[in-house]
């Protein structure tokens, strides 16, 4: 339990997918205009992350893995396949969003509205790709770690596109130089943002 | 087509307005997150350089040629299975011939395949334009985005560690006798957005039609 909860700590604040790893900032920056939008996309994020991850962990764990596949009969035991997980990956995020979008169309046609375009759009956020290859990395030693990780980048990334979103909101009344309109104080503010963050590191889990 | 078209004027734009007007970083707003990341040192970000432009024109050639056979329903999925076949290509050949540029690179060749500056001209361009102009187009885009990788990366490394490319250019100019330190600041991450969000500022300021309203 106690390492569980770690996890989740550490994949908020610690390794927070946009302040620490740049992951999913192309969505991060285009929507984060609005809070209401910025909401959306975050809960969006956060669904699909926490179902991927854990799948992708049992086709890295039981199909892909040198060894992985040794359920199916000793003479398995030397396939390494590996080098396709990356595509075994995206095609596990896009047909899962493809399935996340039609079972949210059917059921929970409010929730299908707000979140509008962005459930096809997270297909090809860097954010879900990344929580996936992270996860290979990191050698998880069972599927609830990989969920609560998957679960708790989803958190740390709605936190950061809610927290622009607000703090640009406000930005559209103060006198920020026209150069740097938009595009150019949004970064220069994500790396304040992160300066923060950094103090984070400190934690000792 | 004769050789004249291929280098018609329409061409050249489409090969050089992606480096400053239409750069896909700093106007269009797409593939950040690689930008960012791997840009402590020149090597790791001219290799991310390289890679892209790679898979950028192969991708933007192939999905061209197959332009008129996609049903566009898949087209997704189709260019997503064109991306990552590439990039496993460029993984294997990293982690063949400069294993530890790939290690320091790590989850981010993978993230090339959601690099949205190469689907977003797959979708925008490829699809709608013949292959060589595909092609000119992925160049384009790619040196775009490779410029702003090195430009950020050249400076990163050289205030922060005092190297370029590894070679100690800080120490043999002899400035640390001067009383110089080198900025550890710039390495950490948050320094990236900063050094970025400047080039912005400085595009901007010297090609005022692309300043945004808010």
């Amino acid at each position: 339990m106690q390492e569980l909860a770690n996890i989740f700590i550490k994949s908020i604040f610690i390794d927070n997918m946009v302040f620490a790893y740049f992951l999913g900032m192309c969505s991060y920056l285009a929507i984060s205009k609005t809070v209401k939008t910025s909401v959306g996309m975050g809960l969006a994020v956060i669904f699909v992350l926490s179902i991927t991850v854990p799948i992708n962990y049992l086709l890295v764990n039981y199909v892909l893995d040198k060894g992985a596949l040794v359920w199916l009969g000793d003479e398995f035991k030397d396939i390494d396949l590996s080098f396709l997980s990356f595509i075994m990956f995206i095609a596990v995020i896009a047909s899962m969003v493809q399935l996340v979008e039609m079972i949210v169309e059917k059921f929970s046609p409010a929730l299908y509205s707000s979140l509008g375009v962005f459930l096809p759009l997270i297909a090809v956020n860097c954010a879900i790709l990344g929580g996936s290859l992270f996860m290979q990395i990191k050698n998880f030693s069972g599927v609830s770690e990989s969920a609560v990780y998957g679960f708790g980048s989803g958190i740390g990334w709605f936190l950061a596109i809610v927290a622009i979103a607000a703090i640009r909101e406000k930005m559209a009344y103060s006198n920020v130089p026209a150069p740097l309109r938009g595009l150019g104080i949004t970064f220069i503010i994500t790396g304040l943002m992160a300066i923060g963050f950094m103090s984070f590191m400190g934690i000792k889990l | 087509m004769g050789k004249n078209s291929l280098f018609s004027k329409k061409n050249k734009s489409l090969l050089t307005d992606p480096l400053d007007d239409n750069n896909p970083v700093t106007v269009q707003v797409l593939g950040i997150c690689s930008a960012l990341a791997i840009t402590v040192q020149l090597k790791p970000a001219v290799v991310m350089a390289l890679s892209v432009i790679f898979v950028m024109c192969v991708a933007n050639v192939v999905v061209s040629l197959m332009r008129n056979f996609i049903p566009s329903r898949i087209r997704i999925i189709v260019q997503l299975v064109v991306i990552a076949s590439l990039v496993i290509i460029v993984d294997e050949v990293l982690k063949a011939y400069v294993y530890d540029v790939s290690k320091e690179l790590s989850v981010f060749v993978g993230l090339i395949i959601t690099n949205c500056i190469i689907m977003g001209r797959l979708e925008a361009f490829a699809l709608a334009n013949s292959p060589w102009e595909s092609f000119l187009d992925g160049l384009g885009n790619a040196f775009g985005y490779g410029w702003i990788l090195i430009a950020v990366a050249f400076f990163r490394e050289l205030l922060g560690a005092g190297t370029l490319y590894g070679y100690p250019v800080l120490e043999k100019l002899g400035v640390y006798e001067l009383g110089y330190e080198n900025n550890g600041m710039m390495i950490l991450p948050p320094m990236a957005l900063v050094t970025v969000g400047v080039i912005i500022w400085i595009q901007r300021m010297r090609n005022q039609k692309l300043i945004e309203t808010n």
